[in-house]
């Protein structure tokens, strides 16, 4: 999946993220996060949102995350959203994580 | 004749007639008179002087304009290197901040704290720890003088001219309230100078009165005491939260099936959602059951006073109303009565109301497997909290239920050990949460009371378990070697400290 334009999703309302994606001139993903639960949860976070894109094929890519305590199933959920976004993908293949 | 047993003969021995003009009570009011034109004058006549204590009450929450106005006051008068001993400090308490910087306030010590001047003693703006203690604790050490308060400085909705204050009015309506003004009592029967600020004088006497005039030096009549809306809000409102109500209506059924919901028995309960949304369900059982309640205790609540005034519960011991219903009620009610910090809860005082308590429903921002609670320090090792009367309470009652969400957003409430031990496990007897109940392993009793009673039970592990399967196990806090907080029991001995916070890695 190859990220093609600046694409958004997610709230900053309380237990959402908002993940904003962008394409970004060097390989590598690139991701600056603020999180209410930073301390607690921030590497995690940031490795949920590098998996996310990983899964999705992306190889390049800066990510703008504003966490504000959302859950692991929230986080990838919006990751993968913005991602489609931003590539202009719409195949989306739904499916449950175990 | 042999008037020795009479000790003090020599001091009453006539001394023939008295002087016009040293008798007090011919001069009232002028000579005797206790007002004074600004908070400037009554510094200055109190007689502060650098490394004094000074203390206030936190009845107007974070409506509060008496700890700014006098500390600006003091700053501007040169005076250094005081303690602050409040009963708490709110938010509204920031601008204290500058006044620590520039070495007017060297020491704190506090029931509690928030908002910026939290956030700053956790990131090491004090060389000396703040000292915080439970209301009964505080109350404790100012009796027996380890906190000795040179002057006090006390805000007080209405006051005569002889010092009669009062947390709310009886000669206006509409007018500011902040109701039980108990934990200002224990200041003003113990500080050397007690200084009454108030924005509303009104006629003699004010009686019943919160603060005696005997125990009231100056008075001094300022624009403003607070802001009435952060001062106390109208009623304190029902919860809506479905959480909470699950919380509530799970907590009613273990209080009705733990063997203390019989007639005639005591209480107390937060002003949290859940706790209030609890003595909506538990009102419904007393009716049903034909119940009621010796007497409520603590902070009190609109539905506190209203189950006293449909004669639900006899008698109301109110240390510090929560909302206007309770004011008006302490104001109206003759049972509903005004009680300090030394009878709400303090330790070496055999007959604290605390140890009457049959049951006392508490919150908590963590609860540890060891069931020891933090209700002082949030999960990222920042002051924004207050200790109250949490262990006081909840080592009085017989039954202590501490209650809570078992996640707040990815934050949980069950964890392996809390941030600062506040509440030992001891004290703590069950623990409910909206996915399950866990009943503290040392009340065998309790446990079979409620599993007999068909209340599913979980060990607090499970809980804990639960929670993580959620959110996730939570990296540890990391913090500096600088202790910037000191947390007392209610004997007033250190159950556990602060340290500053450490974000140096936080700036990925």
């Amino acid at each position: 999946m190859k990220i093609v334009k600046p694409a958004s999703a997610g709230t900053l309302e309380s237990s959402d993220i908002e993940i904003r994606i962008e394409p970004a001139d060097e390989a590598g993903i690139e991701i600056h996060l603020t999180s209410s639960v930073m301390q607690q949860f921030g590497k995690k976070i940031e490795a949920v949102i590098k998996g996310t894109l990983e899964e999705l094929g992306v190889e390049s890519a800066y990510v703008d995350a504003v966490d504000k305590g959302a859950l692991d199933c929230t986080v990838r959920a919006r990751t993968a959203a913005a991602a489609h976004r931003a590539a202009e993908d719409s195949n989306y293949t739904w499916r449950v994580k175990a | 004749m042999d008037v020795t047993k009479i000790k003090n003969i020599d001091k009453i021995t006539y001394r023939g007639e008295f002087d016009e003009n040293t008798s007090p009570r011919k001069n009232l009011p002028e000579k005797a008179s206790k007002m004074l034109p600004s908070i400037r004058e009554a510094i200055i006549k109190s007689g502060l002087k650098d490394g004094m204590t000074i203390s206030f009450h936190h009845h107007f929450r974070n409506g509060d304009y008496i700890v700014n106005m006098v500390l600006d006051e003091i700053a501007k008068l040169g005076i250094k290197d005081l303690t602050v001993a409040a009963s708490s400090l709110t938010s509204c308490h920031a601008p204290m901040i500058e006044h620590i910087k520039n070495g007017v306030v060297t020491h704190i010590e506090t029931s509690g704290m928030r908002g910026d001047l939290a956030e700053a003693v956790s990131r090491g703006l004090m060389d000396t720890p703040v000292v915080f203690r439970s209301h009964g604790g505080r109350a404790d050490a100012i009796a027996s003088g380890d906190i000795h308060i040179d002057v006090a400085f006390l805000g007080a909705p209405t006051c005569d001219i002889m010092g009669n204050a009062n947390g709310y009015n009886r000669y206006e309506e509409n007018a500011t309230m902040c109701g039980s003004l108990g934990y200002a009592k224990v200041d003003a029967e113990y500080a050397d100078c007690v200084v009454i600020i108030t924005d509303h004088i009104v006629p003699y006497p004010n009686t019943p009165c919160g603060i005696p005039a005997v125990d009231v030096r100056y008075i001094v009549e300022v624009e403003n005491i607070g802001d009435p809306n952060g001062i106390m809000s109208g009623a304190t409102r029902y919860t809506k939260n479905p959480k909470e109500l699950m919380i509530a209506k799970q907590t009613a059924e273990v209080i009705e099936h733990s063997g203390y919901f019989k007639d005639g028995f005591s209480m107390q309960m937060g002003s949290g959602g859940a706790s209030l949304a609890t003595a909506r369900f538990l009102r419904e059982k007393m009716e049903e059951q034909g119940i009621h309640c010796d007497f409520a205790l603590g902070g009190i609540t609109g539905q506190i006073a209203e189950m006293h005034e449909a004669g639900l519960i006899d008698k109301i011991l109110d240390v510090q109303s929560f909302d206007l219903r309770a004011a008006e009620s302490l104001k109206n009610n003759r049972f509903h009565a005004q009680i300090d910090g030394c009878f709400y809860a303090g330790y070496d005082f055999v007959g604290a109301a605390v140890n009457a308590l049959d049951f006392v429903i508490l919150s908590a921002l963590e609860i540890d497997t060891d069931f020891n609670v933090n209700v002082l320090t949030g999960s990222d090792g920042v002051i924004r909290g207050a200790i109250g009367g949490h262990p006081d309470t909840a080592d009085g009652a017989k039954m202590s239920v501490v209650v809570g969400p078992l996640t707040r957003g990815r934050i949980p409430t069950i964890v392996d050990h809390v941030q600062t031990v506040i509440t030992p496990g001891v004290d703590v007897d069950v623990v409910v949460t909206d996915q399950g109940v866990a009943v503290n392993p040392r009340r065998p009793d309790l446990a079979e009371k409620l599993q007999e009673a068909g209340i599913l039970l979980y060990s607090i592990e499970e809980l804990k378990e639960r929670a993580e399967k959620i959110v996730g196990k939570p990296d540890p806090i990391k913090y500096k070697d600088k202790v910037v907080g000191l947390a007392l029991y209610r004997d007033n001995s250190i159950i556990d400290v602060i340290h500053e916070i450490d974000e140096s890695d936080m700036s990925r």
